[in-house]
């Protein structure tokens, strides 16, 4: 058996653990830059906002119901979902971390009552992190995910585990709601007048495997009750890293640029030694408006090649701030820039280039100095120079709450 | 009301390299030569996080603003380590959202009503009305306080 545990409406929780009050409130978190809707409290659905729907369009609305706004603060989202996947691994010993709020156990072996577990499970993380969590357990993977969406419309838990709950869950199922459909798919499945999953269900398998591969086959055995789909415990290295930002106006300033592009590489950097990786190469790229009507749109990129692979702040942004000379093109309206770093590798496995100047052991130590300091004192605290403090490109974060579970200075500010 | 207050709490962080690094180191120093007798009886060095949170991903640390709980040793700016997982004994000190403010008390059933019971003689106890927005958030389990 298969447990899908992901979190209700995740980040809007995380802001309510440190914030009680907002409890049966509309609460709405902002996308990066406090353009879109991207998580919504139950109270907020109702009201009517939407997944992604842009903010301004619902300033009316947010000013009548008094609706709780806030950016997005990945730091404290990232340290509660830690929190909530540490706790789920004491529940099985194979967790599969799917999203920063959703998560696979398999729960082969277990012996107890499934509607117990899946109950225990729900009162554990509530309890100990704070956070209202969903519960869907069932054969496969596929269909753990389709019990976990039934469950959110009363107890919050749901188990498939005999025949009458599967196809009575699969006939309450829409075709797009079935994970690993997507939506061309299940367009081209309704004109062939299949809306739900049970629908699926009853297509010929060669006929699936004609039309939508192996993979398509694969959820049909999925929805069938048959597991192909097995649990991912490994986590892999990213392929790449990318720190990519809108600058939230329009800027053409070549000074200001560099400090984003820079701080920018910075935070690949910081990315790169948390997973003890180095990369080879240094992609930047900067665009204009590509919606704009009134100006014509450029996009430029370059990709530096490393001396040797390298994971120190100096390195990356030194790289960054080359690309940016090669590419940038003065006076243009600027919209957004980003860094990507890839070719990554561990850096337990560094080939030094024989034309390597670089005196690695002190960059690391430079590096890991920075890392603790910015740690202790926030973000940036320490930086290169050329990261700057113009600050003219930072994202609006407007409403961004405290880092109340990374940072001993981020207090809560709670009048006596 | 005054009284309550002033006990209020913020949330703080756990998973903190820099809590990491506050270790009391017991190794010896590396010596040219010949190598230490010590050296194979080196134990893992103490590690202060590692005795202050049992729980790691239910314990969260939040400061003190107030004095209403000194009598139990508890201070204006002292950090308490809070472990939501554990349930509440007759004596815990709990952190508490009651109508729209985080407090650090004692809680105490007197007759049929509860109470928030500060521990300083200057305050009083602060009934827990019916309907009020009361949630218990964690259970006090180190305080942290700085002496110089």
């Amino acid at each position: 058996m298969f447990a899908l545990v992901d979190g209700n409406n995740f980040y809007v929780s995380c802001e309510r653990v440190f914030n009680p009050a907002l409890e049966g409130k509309p609460v709405v978190v902002l996308s990066n830059n406090d353009g879109c809707i991207i998580s919504r409290s139950n109270e907020a659905k109702a009201l009517g906002f939407k997944m992604a729907q842009p903010v301004y369009q619902t300033k009316d609305i947010i000013e009548k119901h008094n609706v709780a706004v806030f950016s997005s603060n990945y730091t404290l989202y990232g340290d509660m979902s830690n929190r909530m996947m540490k706790t789920l691994m004491d529940f099985s010993p194979e967790v599969e971390v799917y999203s920063i709020d959703e998560a696979f156990l398999n729960l082969q072996g277990i012996t107890v009552n499934l509607d117990e577990y899946a109950q225990r499970i729900k009162s554990t993380i509530q309890k100990n992190i704070g956070i209202p969590v969903g519960v869907g357990i069932a054969h496969t993977k596929t269909l753990a995910k389709i019990a976990n969406k039934i469950g959110k419309k009363s107890s919050g838990f749901f188990v498939i585990d005999s025949e009458e709950k599967r196809i009575w869950a699969l006939k309450n199922t829409p075709i797009d709601d079935v994970w690993g459909i997507g939506w061309q798919y299940s367009k081209m499945l309704q004109q062939y007048g299949v809306h739900t999953a049970y629908d699926f269900t009853r297509l010929a398998a060669s006929w699936v495997n004609q039309k939508m591969t192996v993979v398509g086959q694969r959820t049909l055995d999925e929805l069938l009750g048959t597991p192909c789909i097995s649990i991912e415990t490994i986590v892999k290295a990213k392929k790449n890293i990318a720190t990519t930002r809108g600058f939230g106006k329009k800027i053409s300033d070549v000074g200001i640029i560099s400090e984003a592009v820079a701080t920018h590489a910075v935070r690949c950097a910081e990315k790169l030694r948390r997973q003890h990786s180095v990369a080879s190469y240094v992609t930047i790229f900067i665009h204009t408006d590509p919606f704009s009507t009134t100006e014509k749109y450029i996009y430029r990129s370059v990709t530096i090649t490393l001396d040797e692979p390298s994971n120190s702040n100096q390195n990356v942004a030194q790289a960054a701030l080359l690309g940016l000379k090669k590419i940038f093109i003065p006076n243009q309206p600027y919209r957004k820039t980003g860094v990507i770093v890839s070719g990554i590798s561990s850096e337990n496995y560094i080939q030094t280039s024989i034309f390597s100047t670089a005196d690695r052991e002190k960059l690391n130590k430079l590096s890991q100095i920075s890392d603790s300091l910015n740690s202790k004192y926030g973000r940036d605290k320490l930086k290169l120079a050329v990261q700057g403090s113009s600050k003219d490109w930072h994202l609006k974060h407007e409403k961004l709450s405290p880092c109340y579970t990374t940072r001993w200075n981020d207090l809560l500010k709670v009048k006596p | 009301m005054n009284s309550r207050k002033k006990n209020s709490v913020t949330p703080l962080s756990v998973d903190n390299k820099e809590f990491d690094s506050i270790r009391l180191t017991v190794e010896g120093f590396v010596t040219a030569g010949f190598p230490s007798p010590a050296g194979d009886y080196i134990d893992n060095e103490l590690n202060l996080k590692a005795l202050l949170v049992r729980n790691e991903s239910s314990t969260f640390f939040v400061q003190v603003t107030g004095n209403s709980m000194q009598d139990a040793n508890i201070f204006d700016g002292d950090i308490l380590v809070v472990d939501k997982s554990l349930n509440p004994s007759k004596d815990s000190i709990l952190v508490c959202f009651i109508d729209g403010e985080f407090t650090v008390k004692r809680v105490s059933k007197i007759g049929k009503d509860f109470f928030l019971i500060p521990a300083n003689k200057e305050f009083k106890p602060i009934k827990i009305e019916e309907g009020a927005d009361f949630r218990l958030w964690g259970v006090v389990t180190y305080v942290i306080h700085k002496i110089q």
